[in-house]
Formats: structure tokens, sequence, C-alpha cells
């Protein structure tokens, strides 16, 4: 079984040596005359003001945590559906208590305003 | 040791093909949004523009590779390798034919494994915003986190119907659980419509290309780049639209199973329909709002999935 990962590992190695080779020739080959003015950073045209590193909304933090536990609540029904045929009318029935309890939570989510991004 | 080497030549055709791919998927997309908006695209390179890939390609190797002095040097430099490497790596079980021989591993976790790999490229995205140190980075960084791991939810729910038809998650398994009956797309419709809309903004291409937004946020994540390492980003993006594109393919579209045509050509097919749906989408629709894209995603997208799973296993279990 262990064997069929052998593929992953050609491909790992060639894409990292992909991007080396890449970069190398590209070293090799592009100029580099750096300036203060080329390297500082964008910002239209003017000058950078104050910190780059500002405060973000709160909003991203709370989708992050949503998306654990979703993402989590997916990952547990993909072993489910492939042994759909093999559990039968209780694998059904469990995997509706399942849905329903993170459907409770979602509705609670939604309702606390935890999706909405104007308010 | 024959079949090591074997592996080693598929893995070296394999990437050579899809990088080829991508070249020409940039050149395709000009023309064909040129053509739809009443313009030639590309024509001066080459015959009919055919050349531009490889002047394209050639800029960009001899770009001068800028690093901005505030910016966090070794981040700077391996978020766009982080970026690329996932996009290549979920090319491994790709099955080109029917019997899987052209694919490079026959996993039997085919699917899950791609849709894991292809999420690590979200820390070349977040490392890339943050190691930059700009303002408009970071915000298309966290932006396009967001977006991706919002649609990454409803993107498995869409499939947990396909694999409770073929009760099976390897590539192959499920084309050839197609083959005797009808292509997925049939049973799966609502499945496959929000597969198609969370594939889409799970590759931050138009409508939902908010990450990049080049009207307010110039060019998100990557406005710190040039050179080679922009390379990088614009390899992975569309890499990754290969990627999705060859998932819907296989889970339903039948895979490579077709009339006349031998397999390969009747998967190519596919993939590059839906490449060319990308193209349309893009010459197509607006921008959507950033509130607007994530209440898409979470209040209508995952809802209607987790209906098409409880509607599916409601059949399944009564025919």
């Amino acid at each position: 079984m262990l064997t069929n990962y052998v593929g992953v590992l050609f491909l790992f190695i060639f894409a990292l040596i992909l991007p080396a080779l890449m970069i190398t020739l590209s070293k090799i080959i592009a100029p580099s005359n750096p300036s203060a003015e080329k390297s500082s950073t964008y910002e239209c045209g003017i000058e950078p003001l104050g910190d780059a590193n500002t405060p973000q909304s709160m909003h991203f933090y709370v989708i992050a945590i949503l998306f654990v536990i979703f993402d989590v609540e997916t990952l547990f029904l993909f072993p489910w559906a492939i042994s759909y045929d093999l559990l039968g009318i209780f694998g059904l029935i469990e995997m509706i208590i399942f849905i329903v309890i993170l459907l409770v939570g979602f509705i609670y989510a939604w309702k606390k305003g935890a999706l909405d991004w104007v308010s | 040791m024959p079949a090591l080497l074997l592996l080693a030549i598929k893995v070296i055709l394999t990437v050579t093909v899809v990088l080829l791919t991508v070249a020409y998927c940039v050149y395709a997309e000009r023309k064909v949004i040129g053509h739809m908006q009443q313009r030639p695209g590309p024509q001066f390179v080459g015959w009919r523009g055919l050349l531009q890939s490889p002047a394209d390609v050639l800029k960009l190797i001899i770009k001068e590779d800028i690093v901005p002095t505030k910016a966090d040097k070794f981040i700077h430099f391996i978020a766009p390798v982080l970026c690329l490497v996932p996009a290549v790596l979920a090319l491994a079980p790709i099955p080109f034919n029917k019997s899987g021989s052209l694919l490079i591993a026959d996993i039997n976790i085919g699917v899950l494994y791609i849709l894991a790999v292809s999420e690590l490229g979200i820390f070349g995205i977040i490392l890339a915003g943050w190691g930059s140190n700009s303002k408009y980075s970071l915000m298309g960084a966290m932006r396009s986190a967001a977006q991706m791991v919002s649609y990454e939810v409803a993107l498995g729910l869409s499939l947990v119907g396909v694999f409770m038809m073929s009760g099976s998650m390897s590539m192959v398994e499920i084309s050839k659980a197609q083959s005797g009956s009808v292509w997925y797309i049939l049973p799966q419709f609502l499945g496959f419509f929000v597969y198609c809309v969370a594939a889409v903004a799970e590759t931050n291409r138009t409508p939902f290309d908010l990450p990049e937004a080049e009207t307010e946020l110039v060019a998100g994540f990557h406005v710190e780049y040039s050179g080679m390492k922009f390379a990088f980003f614009f390899l992975a993006e569309y890499t990754n639209m290969i990627v999705v594109s060859s998932i819907a393919a296989t889970c339903f579209l039948g895979g490579a199973s077709g009339w006349l045509l031998p397999p390969l050509v009747w998967y190519l097919i596919k993939v590059y329909a839906f490449l060319f749906i990308f193209f349309w989408l893009r010459a197509t629709f607006p921008r959507y709002r950033y509130d607007q894209l994530m209440e898409i995603g979470w209040k209508f997208l995952i809802p209607l999935a987790l209906a098409n799973v409880v509607i599916t296993a409601l059949i399944k279990a009564y025919i």
C-alpha cells in the first residue's frame, strides 16, 4: 500500500528541484541594481505610511474558528460516505443526528451574526 | 529498478505537460477573452501570437528580483515556493486514462489527498502577505485565506455525494464506477453546481478574485513580488485550475470514458472544457463584493451541499 506513495515522493523531489532551478537561472541572468526607492514598500506611489502590520477585522478569526469546526465535520462525512452501503439504515440515522447537531451550531453562529460582514 | 525509472519519467512528463498547458492557458485565456470582447488578443509574437507564452517566460526569467528592504527576507523567499510545491504535488493521483497506467500514484484516498495537499497553498499566500510587510499584501492575504477556508468546506461537502455513489475516494475507482452507468453530473447536479462555484472561489478566479482585486488591492498578496517569484504564484494558480478541472472531470463527467476517441483525448477534452469555462466566467462576470462573497459561501453553498448529502443518503437508502 505504502509503495503507492513512492510516486508522491518523486513528485515532491521534482517539485522542489523545479523552483530551485528556475530561481538559480533567474539569479544568473537577471540584473540586480537595488535602490532605496525601488526597494521601498509599494503604496500606490506615495511614501509608505506607518506600520504595515495594521490590525485586521475580527471577522477573519471567527471565520477561521468556524472553518475548523466545519472542515472536521466534512472529514467525518468522508469515511461515512464511503462505507454507506455497508452501514445501511443505521448509518443514515446516525449521520442525520450528527448533521442536525451541527446544524444547531450553524444556526446559532448565523443568528449571532458571525456570518454577516455588514453590521 | 525499471519501475522506478518509469515512475521518474512519468513524473517529469506529467509536470512538463502541465507546465506547458499552463503556459498556453495564459495565451488561450487572453485569446478567448479578447475575442469575447471583440478584440484580437495577442497577435504580434509569432503566427497569431502563438509565441507569446515563450516570450512571457523569457521576460519573467530576465526580470530583476526585487526584495523590499522592510520585508522578512526568508519568508519572502519561501512563500512562492510554498505556493507552487503543493500545487504540483496535487497532480499525483490524477488519472489520465481508464486503467490508471498514466497516473503517478494510485492512492486509495485520491480526492482527499488532493484536497489536503492543495489546501497547503494557503500557507504560501499567508506568508507572502505577512513577509512582504506591505498593507496591500496583508489585506490580500487575509482575504484570500478567509475565502479559501470558507469555500474549502463547501468544496469538500459537494464531493461527499460522489463518494457515496461510487463507494470510493480513489480517482481511478470513481471514474470506473461511472463508465457502466450515467455520469454523476446527472444524479449529483446539486453537488456539481456547488463544486463549480466553490472551485472557482478556491482558485481565486473571477468573479471571486477578491484577493487580487486589481482595482482596489493592486494585486493583493503578490504585490511585492517580481520576476521568477511572481511567476511561481502564477504557475500555482493555473496548476490549481488544472487540478480542480481534473477533479470535476473525474468525479462528475465520467473521467476518461467517451465514444470513438481514445480515453486520454476524452479526459483532456473534459479538462480543457472546464478551463474554457473559467475563461468564459472571467470575460462575463464583474467581481463580487467581499461581504456578498462570504455570504454566498456560508449561507448558500454550505446549506445546499449539506442538503445534497442528506438527499443523496435518503435516495440511496430507499432505492
